[in-house]
């Protein structure tokens, strides 16, 4: 499979990407580890008049956990994730999740970046970020602005990002408590058929707070507030996972495909936030 | 849109030619350089077959661009071994009958050289885990796994020696 004519560009700096998206718009797309991008140019579903590499883009790499404030450059991938000392210890919940992505390969390749940009529902980024409350800097023509990643997300494929603007950091305060992130695949590589990430803090046996998010059960990541809700002042006893759970399955939308139909894809759901509800607790 | 002078150092060679930028690495290994060692499987990005070394990282040649390979260094199965002087990897699938029909096998033993860099000393958990962005349709897995066992511990004891 050859993908359509297109022409390469390897700019050395945002600015110099943001002026070649801004030049080009809706026939130029920025080309982060490429694993989305490519097999779709491949089927010719997506169509590249201009790829912009950002490969050369060093500002877009490196990991930074300051002050409890974690700081993650777009082109950062996901091997680089799981490997980071730093990282593993402030927020654990972003190596458990790293490894459920993909295969060693796709792992050098696939980015931060590319993963929470794309807008593909299939990827775990997105979820994960919404879990936690983190806030994605875009760089356009006219500067930087922010995002919170909970109002990121449209619609598939769909998001606030514009055409002329690159999605260059994400940002997030280093959790505290139990963190898990659970999901069931087909195989190693698949997309999730439905995943949980979920976040609690627990002080005298009773949860003071919680955050839960799911993946590939909507055309956009789930965060839910109402089954974080439905744990907050609970000693986390099988009353209050059942009453999340209920909670979480009013709020999604899943549709039929080919992991299954809606009815299973909603108990995969139920059993991947129970399960992930149950571990985050035992980490509090 | 024309051609783009693209520069690679294969298996130690520096190479140079001209491709479009949308020529995969894997057809410019195959058919620009006659590296036929990597193989074309499923062209999705899932098998592994055409798994080369790019830069110290394991990648799926099928899904790289030749021009975003442009300046990089590569290792195929061939810059691993050869026929006179095979890797302690090939002498171990050979050993262990970590082959049946050899498709998949330049891409698992690349990988497998990456991923013993990376952890000269895994259980078998983490091999299996290690491996798993390749598929064999003949072995099972299980002689695969004990071949990459095996050259895991003579490439430590040949370590131990050497010190």
């Amino acid at each position: 499979m050859i993908p359509n004519s297109f022409q390469y560009h390897r700019p050395d700096s945002v600015d110099a990407a943001v002026a070649l998206l801004t030049q080009y718009g809706d026939e130029a797309r920025p080309l982060a580890g490429g694993h989305s991008l490519i097999p779709m140019m491949k089927l010719r579903m997506a169509d590249v008049q201009h790829l912009v590499d950002l490969q050369a883009i060093g500002s877009l790499k490196g990991i930074a956990v300051a002050g409890g404030t974690v700081t993650i450059g777009a082109m950062t991938t996901q091997h680089e994730l799981i490997n980071d000392a730093a990282l593993a210890k402030a927020v654990p919940l972003i190596r458990e999740a790293s490894l459920q992505i993909a295969d060693p390969q796709v792992r050098y390749a696939g980015t931060l970046g590319g993963n929470v940009a794309n807008g593909d529902p299939g990827n775990d980024m997105p979820g994960l970020m919404q879990c936690l409350d983190a806030v994605y800097t875009l760089s356009g023509p006219d500067g930087a602005r922010e995002v919170a990643a909970r109002d990121f997300y449209e619609a598939a494929y769909f998001t606030a990002r514009e055409d002329n603007e690159l999605l260059v950091s994400v940002r997030f305060d280093a959790p505290k408590g139990g963190y898990a992130y659970e999901k069931q695949k087909r195989k190693i590589g698949d997309y999730a058929t439905a995943a949980a990430a979920v976040l609690i803090e627990k002080s005298g046996g009773k949860c003071t707070s919680a955050s839960i998010a799911m993946t590939n059960l909507a055309d956009t990541p789930v965060w839910c507030a109402a089954a974080s809700e439905a744990l907050v002042g609970s000693s986390l006893d099988d009353a209050a996972i059942g009453a999340a759970v209920a909670a979480m399955k009013s709020a999604i939308d899943p549709q039929e495909d080919n992991r299954g139909p809606v009815e299973f894809k909603t108990h995969v759901a139920g059993v991947v936030l129970a399960r992930a509800i149950s571990r985050a607790a035992s980490r509090a | 849109m024309g051609k783009m002078h693209i520069k690679l150092t294969v298996n130690g060679k520096e190479e140079e030619l001209l491709a479009e930028p949308r020529e995969l690495l894997i057809h410019v290994l195959r058919e620009e350089l006659g590296i036929t060692g990597p193989h074309i499987g499923c062209e999705t990005s899932h098998c592994g077959a055409c798994t080369v070394d790019m830069n110290g990282k394991s990648v799926k040649s099928c899904t790289v661009f030749a021009a975003q390979a442009n300046g990089a260094e590569i290792t195929t199965i061939e810059g691993l071994g050869n026929p006179d002087g095979l890797h302690v990897l090939q002498e171990m699938f050979k050993e262990h009958h970590g082959l049946q029909c050899g498709f998949c096998t330049p891409g698992m033993i690349t990988r497998a050289y990456r991923f013993l860099q990376e952890n000269p000393d895994p259980t078998e958990e983490e091999v299996r885990f290690g491996m798993s962005g390749n598929l064999c349709r003949c072995t099972g897995y299980q002689n695969i796994v004990k071949a990459i066992l095996a050259a895991a511990a003579e490439m430590n004891a040949a370590k131990e020696a050497a010190q």
